[in-house]
Protein backbone atom coordinates (compact mmCIF):
# COMPACT_ATOMS: atom_id res chain seq x y z
CA UNK A 1 0.00 0.00 0.00
CA UNK A 2 1.12 3.14 -1.00
CA UNK A 3 0.72 6.91 0.27
CA UNK A 4 1.61 10.03 -1.43
CA UNK A 5 2.77 12.62 1.30
CA UNK A 6 5.96 14.32 -0.32
CA UNK A 7 6.33 14.40 -3.68
CA UNK A 8 9.78 13.43 -4.14
CA UNK A 9 8.40 9.68 -2.88
CA UNK A 10 7.09 9.45 -6.51
CA UNK A 11 9.78 8.64 -8.85
CA UNK A 12 10.75 10.99 -11.93
CA UNK A 13 9.07 7.70 -14.21
CA UNK A 14 5.78 7.71 -11.54
CA UNK A 15 5.68 11.53 -12.17
CA UNK A 16 5.75 11.00 -16.35
CA UNK A 17 2.91 7.81 -15.90
CA UNK A 18 0.30 10.13 -13.26
CA UNK A 19 0.54 12.57 -16.37
CA UNK A 20 0.52 10.30 -18.99
CA UNK A 21 -2.64 8.65 -17.69
CA UNK A 22 -4.13 12.27 -16.77
CA UNK A 23 -3.52 13.57 -20.57
CA UNK A 24 -5.29 10.00 -21.26
CA UNK A 25 -7.83 10.56 -19.22
CA UNK A 26 -8.54 14.53 -20.87
CA UNK A 27 -8.72 12.39 -24.36
CA UNK A 28 -10.87 9.80 -23.34
CA UNK A 29 -13.27 10.72 -20.26
CA UNK A 30 -15.24 7.85 -20.78
CA UNK A 31 -12.70 5.01 -20.49
CA UNK A 32 -12.55 6.23 -16.96
CA UNK A 33 -16.15 7.05 -15.55
CA UNK A 34 -16.52 3.56 -13.94
CA UNK A 35 -12.91 2.80 -12.72
CA UNK A 36 -13.82 3.52 -9.10
CA UNK A 37 -17.45 2.34 -8.59
CA UNK A 38 -17.75 1.27 -5.14
CA UNK A 39 -15.06 2.75 -3.97
CA UNK A 40 -14.88 5.55 -1.70
CA UNK A 41 -12.82 8.49 -1.12
CA UNK A 42 -12.78 10.65 2.12
CA UNK A 43 -11.90 13.93 2.47
CA UNK A 44 -10.87 14.94 5.71
CA UNK A 45 -10.27 18.66 6.00
CA UNK A 46 -8.93 20.54 9.16
CA UNK A 47 -8.73 23.27 6.88
CA UNK A 48 -10.77 25.37 4.60
CA UNK A 49 -9.94 24.87 1.05
CA UNK A 50 -11.64 25.67 -2.03
CA UNK A 51 -9.69 23.92 -5.43
CA UNK A 52 -7.90 20.91 -3.37
CA UNK A 53 -11.51 19.57 -1.76
CA UNK A 54 -13.59 20.36 -4.87
CA UNK A 55 -10.83 19.19 -6.73
CA UNK A 56 -10.42 15.91 -5.16
CA UNK A 57 -14.47 15.33 -5.06
CA UNK A 58 -15.17 15.82 -8.31
CA UNK A 59 -12.53 13.37 -9.33
CA UNK A 60 -13.18 10.85 -7.45
CA UNK A 61 -16.98 11.35 -8.83
CA UNK A 62 -15.78 11.26 -12.41
CA UNK A 63 -13.98 8.28 -11.58
CA UNK A 64 -17.87 6.47 -10.67
CA UNK A 65 -16.67 6.86 -7.25
CA UNK A 66 -18.32 8.01 -3.87
CA UNK A 67 -17.23 10.69 -1.23
CA UNK A 68 -17.45 11.35 2.36
CA UNK A 69 -15.73 13.52 4.69
CA UNK A 70 -15.92 17.09 6.53
CA UNK A 71 -14.83 20.88 5.20
CA UNK A 72 -13.92 21.92 8.70
CA UNK A 73 -12.25 21.02 11.71
CA UNK A 74 -15.15 22.34 13.89
CA UNK A 75 -17.80 19.68 11.77
CA UNK A 76 -15.22 16.77 13.01
CA UNK A 77 -14.42 15.16 16.32
CA UNK A 78 -11.03 17.07 16.21
CA UNK A 79 -12.87 20.16 17.78
CA UNK A 80 -13.78 17.24 20.49
CA UNK A 81 -9.95 16.98 21.07
CA UNK A 82 -9.28 13.48 19.12
CA UNK A 83 -6.08 12.86 17.77
CA UNK A 84 -5.01 12.51 14.27
CA UNK A 85 -3.89 8.83 14.67
CA UNK A 86 -7.58 8.26 16.38
CA UNK A 87 -9.80 10.06 13.85
CA UNK A 88 -7.29 8.26 10.68
CA UNK A 89 -8.26 4.06 12.32
CA UNK A 90 -11.67 5.17 12.76
CA UNK A 91 -11.69 6.77 9.00
CA UNK A 92 -10.04 4.01 6.87
CA UNK A 93 -12.54 1.38 8.29
CA UNK A 94 -15.21 3.15 6.32
CA UNK A 95 -13.31 4.89 3.23
CA UNK A 96 -11.01 2.85 0.48
CA UNK A 97 -8.90 5.91 0.26
CA UNK A 98 -8.38 9.41 2.13
CA UNK A 99 -7.45 13.01 0.86
CA UNK A 100 -6.61 14.99 4.33
CA UNK A 101 -5.62 18.75 5.08
CA UNK A 102 -4.43 19.72 8.20
CA UNK A 103 -3.12 22.76 9.53
CA UNK A 104 -0.24 20.96 11.65
CA UNK A 105 2.49 20.32 9.65
CA UNK A 106 3.36 16.46 9.20
CA UNK A 107 0.08 15.36 10.19
CA UNK A 108 -0.87 13.73 7.13
CA UNK A 109 2.34 12.09 7.55
CA UNK A 110 0.90 10.61 10.85
CA UNK A 111 -2.35 10.18 9.33
CA UNK A 112 -0.15 7.56 7.02
CA UNK A 113 1.26 5.42 10.07
CA UNK A 114 -2.20 4.91 11.56
CA UNK A 115 -4.11 4.10 8.65
CA UNK A 116 -5.40 0.79 6.77
CA UNK A 117 -6.12 2.78 3.18
CA UNK A 118 -3.93 4.84 0.97
CA UNK A 119 -3.44 8.84 2.83
CA UNK A 120 -2.79 11.61 0.25
CA UNK A 121 -1.78 14.67 1.86
CA UNK A 122 -3.68 17.70 0.89
CA UNK A 123 -1.67 20.21 1.94
CA UNK A 124 -0.07 20.41 5.59
CA UNK A 125 0.69 23.87 7.21
CA UNK A 126 3.17 25.85 5.13
CA UNK A 127 4.60 22.44 4.63
CA UNK A 128 4.02 20.31 1.85
CA UNK A 129 1.32 19.91 -0.72
CA UNK A 130 2.19 17.51 -3.51
CA UNK A 131 -1.16 17.20 -5.59
CA UNK A 132 -1.16 20.61 -6.05
CA UNK A 133 3.10 20.04 -7.27
CA UNK A 134 1.43 17.26 -9.08
CA UNK A 135 -1.30 19.39 -10.67
CA UNK A 136 1.90 22.27 -11.91
CA UNK A 137 3.70 19.34 -13.06
CA UNK A 138 1.05 18.22 -15.64
CA UNK A 139 -0.15 21.82 -16.30
CA UNK A 140 3.88 22.41 -17.64
CA UNK A 141 3.84 19.24 -19.37
CA UNK A 142 0.79 20.37 -21.54
CA UNK A 143 1.73 24.10 -21.69
CA UNK A 144 5.15 23.95 -22.08
CA UNK A 145 5.66 20.08 -23.03
CA UNK A 146 8.68 19.45 -21.24
CA UNK A 147 10.48 19.54 -18.13
CA UNK A 148 13.71 19.91 -18.76
CA UNK A 149 15.64 23.05 -20.12
CA UNK A 150 13.01 25.49 -18.69
CA UNK A 151 13.47 28.54 -16.79
CA UNK A 152 10.78 28.99 -13.87
CA UNK A 153 10.22 32.16 -11.45
CA UNK A 154 8.72 31.83 -8.07
CA UNK A 155 7.56 34.77 -6.91
CA UNK A 156 5.45 36.02 -3.51
CA UNK A 157 5.84 34.10 -0.37
CA UNK A 158 8.53 31.71 -0.79
CA UNK A 159 9.41 30.90 3.08
CA UNK A 160 5.49 29.75 3.63
CA UNK A 161 4.36 29.10 0.20
CA UNK A 162 4.26 25.17 0.29
CA UNK A 163 3.71 24.62 -3.94
CA UNK A 164 6.88 26.34 -4.16
CA UNK A 165 8.99 24.37 -1.91
CA UNK A 166 7.32 21.07 -3.36
CA UNK A 167 7.61 22.69 -6.78
CA UNK A 168 11.18 23.64 -6.71
CA UNK A 169 12.08 20.05 -5.27
CA UNK A 170 10.15 18.30 -8.06
CA UNK A 171 11.65 20.01 -10.61
CA UNK A 172 15.55 19.63 -9.16
CA UNK A 173 15.14 16.28 -10.82
CA UNK A 174 15.42 17.48 -14.26
CA UNK A 175 18.43 18.37 -16.52
CA UNK A 176 18.99 21.80 -16.94
CA UNK A 177 16.41 23.53 -14.71
CA UNK A 178 17.12 27.30 -13.63
CA UNK A 179 15.25 28.72 -11.02
CA UNK A 180 14.51 32.32 -10.06
CA UNK A 181 13.60 33.18 -6.75
CA UNK A 182 11.32 36.51 -6.30
CA UNK A 183 10.42 37.53 -3.12
CA UNK A 184 10.39 40.20 -0.32
CA UNK A 185 14.00 39.62 2.15
CA UNK A 186 11.26 38.79 4.88
CA UNK A 187 9.29 35.72 2.63
CA UNK A 188 12.82 34.55 1.16
CA UNK A 189 12.76 30.74 -0.03
CA UNK A 190 14.26 28.73 3.21
CA UNK A 191 17.95 27.62 3.16
CA UNK A 192 17.91 24.32 3.48
CA UNK A 193 15.52 23.74 0.09
CA UNK A 194 18.33 25.63 -1.42
CA UNK A 195 21.30 23.85 0.27
CA UNK A 196 20.08 20.39 0.87
CA UNK A 197 17.87 19.84 -2.52
CA UNK A 198 18.76 21.81 -5.32
CA UNK A 199 22.76 22.64 -5.03
CA UNK A 200 23.28 18.89 -4.59
CA UNK A 201 21.08 18.12 -7.47
CA UNK A 202 23.39 21.39 -9.13
CA UNK A 203 20.41 23.50 -9.67
CA UNK A 204 21.08 27.02 -11.10
CA UNK A 205 19.29 29.67 -8.88
CA UNK A 206 19.39 33.00 -8.12
CA UNK A 207 17.35 34.88 -5.98
CA UNK A 208 15.91 38.68 -6.28
CA UNK A 209 13.67 40.81 -4.77
CA UNK A 210 13.22 42.36 -8.21
CA UNK A 211 10.44 40.38 -10.39
CA UNK A 212 11.60 42.48 -13.47
CA UNK A 213 14.96 41.26 -13.68
CA UNK A 214 14.30 37.98 -14.93
CA UNK A 215 11.00 38.64 -16.22
CA UNK A 216 12.20 38.16 -20.52
CA UNK A 217 13.77 34.67 -19.52
CA UNK A 218 11.05 33.14 -17.88
CA UNK A 219 9.30 29.94 -19.67
CA UNK A 220 7.14 29.58 -16.32
CA UNK A 221 6.54 32.66 -13.93
CA UNK A 222 4.27 30.85 -10.53
CA UNK A 223 2.81 33.38 -8.82
CA UNK A 224 2.06 32.97 -5.09
CA UNK A 225 -0.43 34.31 -2.69
CA UNK A 226 0.98 35.58 0.31
CA UNK A 227 -0.98 33.80 3.13
CA UNK A 228 -2.69 35.69 6.10
CA UNK A 229 -2.89 32.30 8.33
CA UNK A 230 0.56 31.69 7.95
CA UNK A 231 1.72 34.75 10.25
CA UNK A 232 1.51 35.19 13.72
CA UNK A 233 1.47 38.86 13.24
CA UNK A 234 -1.22 40.55 11.13
CA UNK A 235 0.97 43.83 11.10
CA UNK A 236 3.90 41.65 8.74
CA UNK A 237 1.20 40.41 7.32
CA UNK A 238 -0.20 43.53 5.97
CA UNK A 239 2.89 45.11 5.20
CA UNK A 240 4.14 42.49 2.88
CA UNK A 241 1.09 41.39 1.24
CA UNK A 242 0.96 43.42 -1.66
CA UNK A 243 4.90 43.26 -2.32
CA UNK A 244 4.34 42.03 -5.96
CA UNK A 245 1.39 42.51 -8.38
CA UNK A 246 1.64 41.46 -11.92
CA UNK A 247 -0.17 43.19 -14.55
CA UNK A 248 -0.63 43.12 -17.46
CA UNK A 249 2.34 45.50 -18.24
CA UNK A 250 4.74 43.06 -17.06
CA UNK A 251 3.26 40.43 -18.51
CA UNK A 252 4.21 41.77 -21.71
CA UNK A 253 7.96 41.60 -20.89
CA UNK A 254 7.62 38.14 -20.88
CA UNK A 255 7.97 35.50 -23.86
CA UNK A 256 5.00 35.21 -26.23
CA UNK A 257 4.97 31.01 -25.49
CA UNK A 258 5.60 31.68 -21.77
CA UNK A 259 2.89 30.73 -19.32
CA UNK A 260 1.92 32.23 -15.91
CA UNK A 261 0.44 29.96 -13.18
CA UNK A 262 -1.02 30.60 -9.54
CA UNK A 263 -1.56 28.16 -7.84
CA UNK A 264 -4.98 30.10 -6.21
CA UNK A 265 -6.77 31.32 -4.74
CA UNK A 266 -5.28 34.91 -5.63
CA UNK A 267 -6.25 38.36 -3.98
CA UNK A 268 -4.08 40.66 -5.15
CA UNK A 269 -1.31 39.83 -7.02
CA UNK A 270 -2.42 39.29 -10.51
CA UNK A 271 -4.23 41.80 -12.06
CA UNK A 272 -7.58 40.55 -13.17
CA UNK A 273 -6.78 42.22 -16.50
CA UNK A 274 -4.18 39.38 -16.91
CA UNK A 275 -6.90 36.69 -17.39
CA UNK A 276 -7.73 37.79 -20.90
CA UNK A 277 -3.30 36.94 -21.74
CA UNK A 278 -2.89 33.89 -23.63
CA UNK A 279 0.23 33.28 -21.11
CA UNK A 280 -2.46 33.47 -18.24
CA UNK A 281 -2.64 29.57 -17.13
CA UNK A 282 -3.99 29.00 -13.66
CA UNK A 283 -7.55 28.57 -14.70
CA UNK A 284 -6.55 25.86 -16.68
CA UNK A 285 -4.05 24.81 -14.26
CA UNK A 286 -7.15 24.54 -11.61
CA UNK A 287 -8.75 22.41 -13.76
CA UNK A 288 -5.88 20.26 -14.64
CA UNK A 289 -5.71 19.69 -10.70
CA UNK A 290 -9.08 17.48 -11.18
CA UNK A 291 -7.26 14.95 -14.30
CA UNK A 292 -4.28 14.67 -11.82
CA UNK A 293 -6.00 13.72 -8.67
CA UNK A 294 -8.04 11.19 -10.95
CA UNK A 295 -5.00 9.65 -12.20
CA UNK A 296 -3.20 9.65 -8.26
CA UNK A 297 -6.38 7.56 -7.25
CA UNK A 298 -6.35 5.16 -9.74
CA UNK A 299 -2.51 5.02 -9.14
CA UNK A 300 -3.25 4.49 -5.00
CA UNK A 301 -6.06 2.30 -5.17
CA UNK A 302 -3.79 0.00 -7.98
CA UNK A 303 -6.50 0.11 -10.59
CA UNK A 304 -5.36 0.21 -13.88
CA UNK B 1 42.96 12.68 42.11
CA UNK B 2 42.80 9.19 41.43
CA UNK B 3 39.58 6.80 40.33
CA UNK B 4 40.86 3.11 39.94
CA UNK B 5 40.64 0.91 36.72
CA UNK B 6 37.92 -1.38 36.64
CA UNK B 7 38.03 -5.23 35.68
CA UNK B 8 34.87 -5.34 33.59
CA UNK B 9 32.74 -2.63 32.54
CA UNK B 10 32.82 0.19 30.70
CA UNK B 11 34.78 3.49 29.84
CA UNK B 12 33.25 6.38 27.93
CA UNK B 13 36.38 8.05 26.86
CA UNK B 14 37.14 11.45 25.09
CA UNK B 15 33.71 13.04 25.62
CA UNK B 16 33.62 16.90 25.20
CA UNK B 17 34.04 18.54 28.01
CA UNK B 18 30.78 19.34 29.98
CA UNK B 19 28.88 17.00 28.00
CA UNK B 20 29.64 13.91 30.79
CA UNK B 21 26.44 15.36 32.66
CA UNK B 22 24.36 14.98 30.00
CA UNK B 23 24.81 11.52 29.15
CA UNK B 24 24.95 10.33 32.60
CA UNK B 25 21.28 11.59 32.27
CA UNK B 26 20.47 10.67 29.02
CA UNK B 27 21.80 7.02 29.39
CA UNK B 28 20.13 6.86 33.17
CA UNK B 29 23.35 6.21 34.80
CA UNK B 30 21.89 7.01 38.43
CA UNK B 31 19.18 3.71 38.03
CA UNK B 32 22.52 1.74 37.76
CA UNK B 33 23.35 -0.37 41.34
CA UNK B 34 26.61 -1.16 39.67
CA UNK B 35 29.54 2.24 40.83
CA UNK B 36 29.66 4.51 38.20
CA UNK B 37 32.49 7.04 38.01
CA UNK B 38 32.01 10.50 36.39
CA UNK B 39 35.50 12.37 35.76
CA UNK B 40 34.69 16.06 34.60
CA UNK B 41 37.69 18.38 32.81
CA UNK B 42 40.27 15.93 32.66
CA UNK B 43 43.72 16.35 30.63
CA UNK B 44 43.75 15.44 27.01
CA UNK B 45 46.37 15.91 24.74
CA UNK B 46 43.89 15.67 21.72
CA UNK B 47 40.86 17.53 23.35
CA UNK B 48 43.08 19.60 25.91
CA UNK B 49 39.61 19.20 28.58
CA UNK B 50 37.04 15.82 28.35
CA UNK B 51 34.89 14.32 30.27
CA UNK B 52 34.95 10.62 30.99
CA UNK B 53 32.62 8.12 32.79
CA UNK B 54 33.38 4.64 33.93
CA UNK B 55 30.63 2.13 34.58
CA UNK B 56 31.51 -1.06 36.73
CA UNK B 57 29.78 -3.08 34.52
CA UNK B 58 28.98 -3.90 31.00
CA UNK B 59 25.36 -2.49 30.17
CA UNK B 60 23.62 -2.19 26.84
CA UNK B 61 24.10 1.58 25.85
CA UNK B 62 21.79 3.18 23.78
CA UNK B 63 25.20 4.43 20.80
CA UNK B 64 22.45 6.53 18.89
CA UNK B 65 21.65 8.83 21.90
CA UNK B 66 25.34 8.59 22.56
CA UNK B 67 26.72 9.62 19.48
CA UNK B 68 24.41 12.13 18.91
CA UNK B 69 24.77 13.94 22.10
CA UNK B 70 28.60 13.24 21.92
CA UNK B 71 29.94 12.23 18.68
CA UNK B 72 33.20 12.34 20.23
CA UNK B 73 33.24 9.46 22.55
CA UNK B 74 34.76 6.45 22.32
CA UNK B 75 33.37 3.58 23.92
CA UNK B 76 35.62 1.26 25.37
CA UNK B 77 34.71 -2.32 26.20
CA UNK B 78 36.68 -3.85 29.35
CA UNK B 79 37.07 -7.57 30.27
CA UNK B 80 39.52 -8.74 32.41
CA UNK B 81 40.97 -5.31 32.85
CA UNK B 82 41.85 -5.34 28.98
CA UNK B 83 40.31 -3.08 26.63
CA UNK B 84 38.27 -6.17 24.76
CA UNK B 85 36.41 -4.09 22.18
CA UNK B 86 36.51 0.06 21.15
CA UNK B 87 34.09 1.78 19.47
CA UNK B 88 34.47 4.69 18.06
CA UNK B 89 30.58 6.65 17.53
CA UNK B 90 29.25 9.18 14.95
CA UNK B 91 25.96 10.45 14.38
CA UNK B 92 23.17 7.97 14.28
CA UNK B 93 20.52 8.58 11.10
CA UNK B 94 17.26 8.74 13.57
CA UNK B 95 16.89 9.68 16.75
CA UNK B 96 14.15 9.33 19.08
CA UNK B 97 12.84 11.03 21.88
CA UNK B 98 15.91 13.25 22.51
CA UNK B 99 15.28 16.45 20.34
CA UNK B 100 11.92 18.07 21.25
CA UNK B 101 10.53 19.91 17.41
CA UNK B 102 10.60 23.57 18.31
CA UNK B 103 7.90 24.60 15.36
CA UNK B 104 4.69 25.57 16.88
CA UNK B 105 3.08 24.52 13.56
CA UNK B 106 4.29 20.78 14.05
CA UNK B 107 1.84 17.86 14.50
CA UNK B 108 4.34 16.99 17.50
CA UNK B 109 3.02 20.40 19.22
CA UNK B 110 -0.71 18.59 19.42
CA UNK B 111 -0.46 15.05 18.71
CA UNK B 112 -0.49 12.64 22.08
CA UNK B 113 1.48 9.81 22.38
CA UNK B 114 3.70 10.74 19.02
CA UNK B 115 7.74 10.11 19.63
CA UNK B 116 10.21 13.06 18.42
CA UNK B 117 11.67 11.58 16.15
CA UNK B 118 14.61 13.16 14.00
CA UNK B 119 16.41 12.29 10.74
CA UNK B 120 20.14 13.10 10.01
CA UNK B 121 19.86 15.04 6.55
CA UNK B 122 23.58 16.62 6.77
CA UNK B 123 26.20 14.40 8.08
CA UNK B 124 29.00 16.92 7.63
CA UNK B 125 27.13 19.84 9.35
CA UNK B 126 25.38 17.48 11.42
CA UNK B 127 21.68 18.84 10.86
CA UNK B 128 18.89 16.79 12.09
CA UNK B 129 15.44 17.29 10.82
CA UNK B 130 11.97 16.35 12.84
CA UNK B 131 10.40 13.94 10.09
CA UNK B 132 7.20 15.07 10.74
CA UNK B 133 7.50 18.93 9.34
CA UNK B 134 11.67 19.09 8.76
CA UNK B 135 12.00 21.79 10.73
CA UNK B 136 15.79 21.89 11.51
CA UNK B 137 16.95 20.78 14.87
CA UNK B 138 17.74 23.28 17.39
Amino acid sequence: MRHLIDILELSVEEIDELVAVANDIIANPEKYQEKCRHKKLATLFFEPSTRTRLSFEAAMYELGGNVLGFSEAQSSSSAKGESVADTIKVVSSYADIIAMRHPKEGAPMVASMKSDVPVINAGDGGHNHPTQTLTDLLTINREIGHFDNITIGFCGDLKFGRTVHSLASALSRYENVKMIFISPEELRIPEHILKETLEPAGIEYVETTDLMQYMGELDVLYMTRVQKERFFNEADYIRLKDSYILDLEKVHCMKEDACVLHPLPRVNEIAIEVDEDPRAKYFIQAKCGKYIRMALILKLLEIK
Amino acid sequence: MIIGNITNGIVLDHIQAGKGMEIYEVLKLSELSCTVAMINNADSVKMGKKDIVKINEVIDLDLDILGYIAPTTTVNIIKDGKVEHRKRLQLPERVVDVITCKNPRCITSVERGLKQSFKLTNREKGTYRCIYCESEAK
